[in-house]
């Protein structure tokens, strides 16, 4: 595995082995030294052409956790306006030796691009690409699922099982949403059955090629399907105003059908948790009760954030990059 | 990253093929027996008695030994509980090698009460280069601070790169840089045999 | 001027027979032509000749964008896919909305010699869509514009749409509609569908370019005017193309020789080349434009030549400017996804990509003629049998962004006319030195 650019491209067996490694990784963190040197002498950059604070805090935590050197390059620039191009940025970077670099940026596509420019040597980890990947994301939240669904919270040990069976619901503007994109995919790989739920306007035309089901009608889901979880994704106000498409009428109107609140989690299977990629917008997609409620493992899915990412730039960064038998599946 | 998880290779990194039908037999599963029993009698000698005593293998196969060990440890010493006497330490993220060979998958760590004031006695079955062991004391520090750390080897096969020897020898086997030391232990091979292969270049 | 015997060539793919071009007309035509002194002798053993082709959609990107292209870089790649005539849009900077900047690219297109150059004028000031052009001071000029169009941008407003259609009546031009409604199109980047959900690109619905479609037809036939549609790309488009052609509507259409081609599956691996506007769509379109051009729904092929320079397409998808070169490309992919499939035969290929295009800009006293005594000597030979794998750095287009690169294609344009004068001989333009041939 050269690059991680999208939860699509892992196989089975590859995503086992990321949230094996990532249990191992999250053992030595409950440690008081949660430092190991495995990453010393490593350059890992991260690139983010937009602003995500808690994200690159996880990655460099996850990087400095591994004694790697961290270089974090914040570049200016918008879709509006472009700023330092993606390219010279990439060179510059290079010129510094990187030996990974984790990219965050508002186009989708952007990783694919400098992973297959030549622009950079290294690993190139997508960090959130446009609308279009977040495979880290959706790594911490299979693993979160994994622990609590098949490992029983931490009474079982789920090593080498995938979530073959389970029925997860994932709620919110997947039209939008690279979360969403990587979890269809990623769940999907390891069996399980995912059932998306949003109002008409926020679902993509085209998503019938997608490995998943979906409903308008989040009761129905919770109701009829019983899914073993329920991710809320965020919802941005801003869709709603006509500058910013209009694609629904009104923030009340969104949560009355779409929103998870406490009466819609006492709807939810018994063991149900619910999950959020942050940053959560309280009284939107989900209510304070919700996001506060003994279900919600919202806080736990962002320090699972750290041991999967460290597990990820373990297995990109560690073993001899150059030969055959390391790099015989390259991401693209 | 291969498909398959990638099996822990021991010690040796010799990338040497090794000829066919050249594996000489040196232990015999009556000999690997007999060697784990004076082991452990020696290290309860040492430690004069079982307290504080925690016996640690290194995956792959030094955890069965272990194991074995600790077994044995209980059987002779009265009110010792094996279950609170072995435990694992994966060393994998502490080796200095990582970047010469393919990704290497990670061993489970669990260390049974900690290591403060204990008397570590490290487990593996063969004895190289001493790079494990470097790793492994690298490793129980992160975990705490011991009494002491002990060596116990099934194989001591020479060659080492590094100011570093075993408390506890199975088998002292002198080998030549070409040839590979195989250990197989019922556990995780369906039998118990020490095996040299590729002799002669 | 040098006379030129062409010897042995197919005119329209028919019988082979010999061209003697001389004066700036084809002076005689017959087997076995006796060859003047002076004349020049070309072998066109395997050649068909083609009346030289006509672009009805170009962009010569000056004044303003003179790192993408310029008038005689341009018109020089013309020359070299066979062209005598290519119609230059209006998106320039300034605009090609008046008389002084329209002579102005009429006369670099003179001076350059290359090919003759139309500019097309903007149907609005600065193709802001608010208020027309002066039209008529464009079409009075020496320019003597006939085509408007805002390409590059849609002439979305029903009321300026209409009055446009209307307004040019007077001095039989045609509006050239490049239909994209906007606000259904925002910030799109693909064609909407299967791949751009997988992708994460916001999508180009196909519904935005038949809605206006659909509209201006009808608006068309109201007021009574002919239309002209640009770079049709989906299946219903050409319904709708057919639909109103059956009722007698006086439209014509284009498609572009990309669509004839290529889908939306090159979008995946983000790879700017493939981003174009309309965007490529799915093999349904593809089949369905295919039909439309070999019934005749489908009028001209046209080859929306649109330069970039090499930073506006280096770069991620969503950063990527538009467009894809075409002019030295254009006759090929006509010849393999047309000809070489038997769905069009040369005749056909003269007429969707000289004649018709000719009559539509009111240049058809000078171009797409019939090969016949006495017409002007403008003709393309090209070699059917011929193979090139596409190498952008030797075209002689100055941009690099040509989505058939490293392609192999068929046929290559051998020579080219400009009423009689010899633009290109061997394959090779005709300001190399001499010693070349």
């Amino acid at each position: 595995m050269k690059h991680l650019l999208s939860a699509g491209d892992l196989t089975r067996d590859e995503a086992v082995l990321v949230l094996d490694t990532a249990a191992q990784m999250a053992a030595t963190q409950a440690r008081e030294n949660k430092k190991l040197p495995t990453l010393r002498g490593r350059t890992v950059v991260n690139l983010f052409f937009e602003d995500s604070t808690r994200t690159r805090i996880s990655f460099e935590t996850a990087a400095k956790r591994l004694s790697a050197d961290v270089i974090n390059f914040s570049a200016k620039g918008s879709s509006v306006s472009k700023g330092e191009s993606l390219k010279d940025t990439a060179l510059t970077l290079q010129a510094m030796g990187a030996d990974a670099v984790v990219i965050r940026h508002w186009a989708s596509g952007a990783s694919h691009t400098l992973a297959s420019s030549g622009w950079t040597h290294g690993a190139v980890v997508n960090a959130g690409d446009g609308t279009h990947q977040h495979p880290t994301q959706a790594l911490l939240d299979a693993y979160t699922l994994r622990r609590h669904l098949v490992g029983e919270g931490g009474r079982v040990d789920p090593a080498g099982r995938d979530l073959e069976g389970r029925h997860v619901a994932i709620v919110g503007d997947v039209l939008h949403s690279r979360v969403a994109r990587s979890n269809v995919q990623l769940l999907h790989t390891l069996g399980a059955h995912v059932t998306l739920v949003a109002p008409p306007t926020l679902v993509p035309v085209g998503v019938e090629a997608w490995p998943c089901d979906v409903s308008y009608r989040l009761d129905e889901v919770i109701g009829d399907g019983q899914p073993d979880a329920i991710m809320m994704l965020r919802v941005q106000r801003e869709r709603m105003s006509s500058a910013g498409g209009g694609f629904f009428p009104s923030p009340l109107e969104y949560t009355r059908g779409y929103g998870l609140d406490a009466r819609r989690i006492a709807a939810l299977p018994e063991h149900a948790i619910v999950l959020h990629p942050g940053p959560m917008n309280r009284g939107l997609e989900i209510s304070a009760d919700a996001a506060d409620s003994e279900r919600a493992v919202i806080v736990e899915q962002v320090a699972n954030g750290v041991a999967v990412r460290m597990a990820v730039l373990y297995l990109l960064l560690a073993g001899d990059q150059t030969s055959a038998s390391s790099s015989n599946r390259s991401a693209e | 990253m291969s498909t398959a998880v990638p099996p822990v290779p021991s010690d040796e990194t010799s990338d040497r093929p090794t000829a066919p039908g050249d594996a000489t037999l040196v232990l015999g599963e009556a000999e690997i027996g007999r060697a784990l029993t004076r082991i452990a009698h020696e290290i309860l000698e040492r430690n004069k008695g079982g307290q504080d005593l925690v016996l640690l293998g290194i995956p792959t196969r030094g955890v069965p030994l272990a194991h074995r060990l600790a077994a044995r440890i209980a059987d002779v010493e009265p009110g010792l509980d094996p279950v609170g006497l072995v435990g694992s330490l994966d060393v994998t993220m502490y080796r200095d090698d990582l970047h010469r060979h393919p990704t290497r998958a990670i061993g489970t760590t669990q260390v049974p009460g900690g290591v403060d004031g204990k008397v570590v006695v490290l487990v593996d079955d063969v004895l190289f280069s001493g790079r494990t062991i470097r790793a492994a004391l690298d490793a129980v520090s992160d975990l705490g601070r011991p009494r002491a750390v002990q060596l116990a080897a099934l194989v001591d096969r020479g060659h080492r790169e590094l100011p570093i020897r075993a408390d506890f020898v199975g088998k002292n086997l002198p080998t030549s840089h070409t040839e590979r030391v195989r250990v197989l232990l019922s556990e995780s091979d369906g039998r118990d045999a020490v095996l040299i292969e590729g002799a002669t270049a | 001027m040098t006379t030129y015997l062409l010897r042995d060539v197919a005119p329209l793919g028919g019988e082979r027979t010999d061209l003697l071009l001389a004066d700036g007309v084809i002076a005689a035509i017959g087997p076995d032509l006796a060859a003047p002194a002076d004349a020049v002798v070309v072998d066109g053993a395997g050649l068909v000749a083609l009346p030289g082709l006509v672009d009805l959609h170009t962009h010569l990107r000056e004044p303003g964008r003179e790192d993408a292209e310029t008038v005689a870089s341009g018109t020089r790649a013309a020359a070299l896919g066979g062209f005598t005539a290519v119609h230059a849009m209006a998106n320039t900077t300034p605009t090609q909305d008046t008389a002084g900047v329209v002579e102005q690219v009429w006369r670099l297109g003179r001076e350059a010699g290359w090919v003759d150059v139309f500019p097309v004028g903007a149907v609005t000031v600065g193709l802001a869509g608010e208020r027309l052009a002066e039209l008529g001071a464009m079409a009075e000029s020496a320019a003597r514009v006939r085509v408007f169009s805002d390409d590059g941008r849609c002439v979305h407003d029903p009321v300026v749409m209409r009055r446009a259609l209307e307004y040019v009546k007077a001095f039989d031009g045609v509006v050239a509609q490049h239909a994209q409604e906007p606000r259904l199109t925002e910030g799109s980047q693909m064609h909407e569908g299967v791949v751009s959900a997988e992708l994460g690109l916001a999508g180009w619905p196909a519904v935005a370019e038949e809605a206006i479609v659909a509209r201006d037809v009808l608006l068309a036939e109201h007021v009574g005017s002919r239309l002209h549609v640009c770079h049709l790309s989906t299946a219903g488009s050409v319904e709708i193309v057919r639909w109103a052609k059956s009722r007698g509507i006086d439209v014509t259409a284009e498609v572009t020789p990309h669509h004839l081609v290529l889908t939306d599956e090159l979008a995946r691996g983000y790879d700017p080349l493939f981003k174009v506007n309309p965007p490529l769509r799915t093999q349904a379109d593809v089949d369905a434009v295919r039909d439309g051009l070999a019934d005749g729904t489908i009028d001209i092929v046209a080859t929306d030549h649109a330069p970039h320079p090499r930073e506006d397409k280096d770069c991620e998808w969503a950063a990527a400017a538009f467009g894809m070169t075409g002019l030295e490309t254009a006759l090929s992919v006509v010849q393999e996804t047309m000809v070489d499939t038997g769905r069009m035969t040369w005749a056909d290929v003269a007429r969707v990509l000289s004649s018709a295009p000719a009559r539509i800009g009111r240049v058809d006293d000078r171009h797409g003629r019939p090969i016949a005594v006495g017409e002007p000597a403008n003709l393309t030979l090209v070699d059917p049998a011929a193979r090139r794998v596409v190498d952008p750095a030797a075209q002689a287009t100055k941009s690099v962004n040509s989505p058939f690169r490293g392609r192999e294609l068929a046929g290559r344009v051998v020579a080219t006319f400009l009423r009689g004068r010899a633009t290109v001989l061997d394959g090779a333009p005709c300001d190399e030195p001499a010693a070349a041939r």
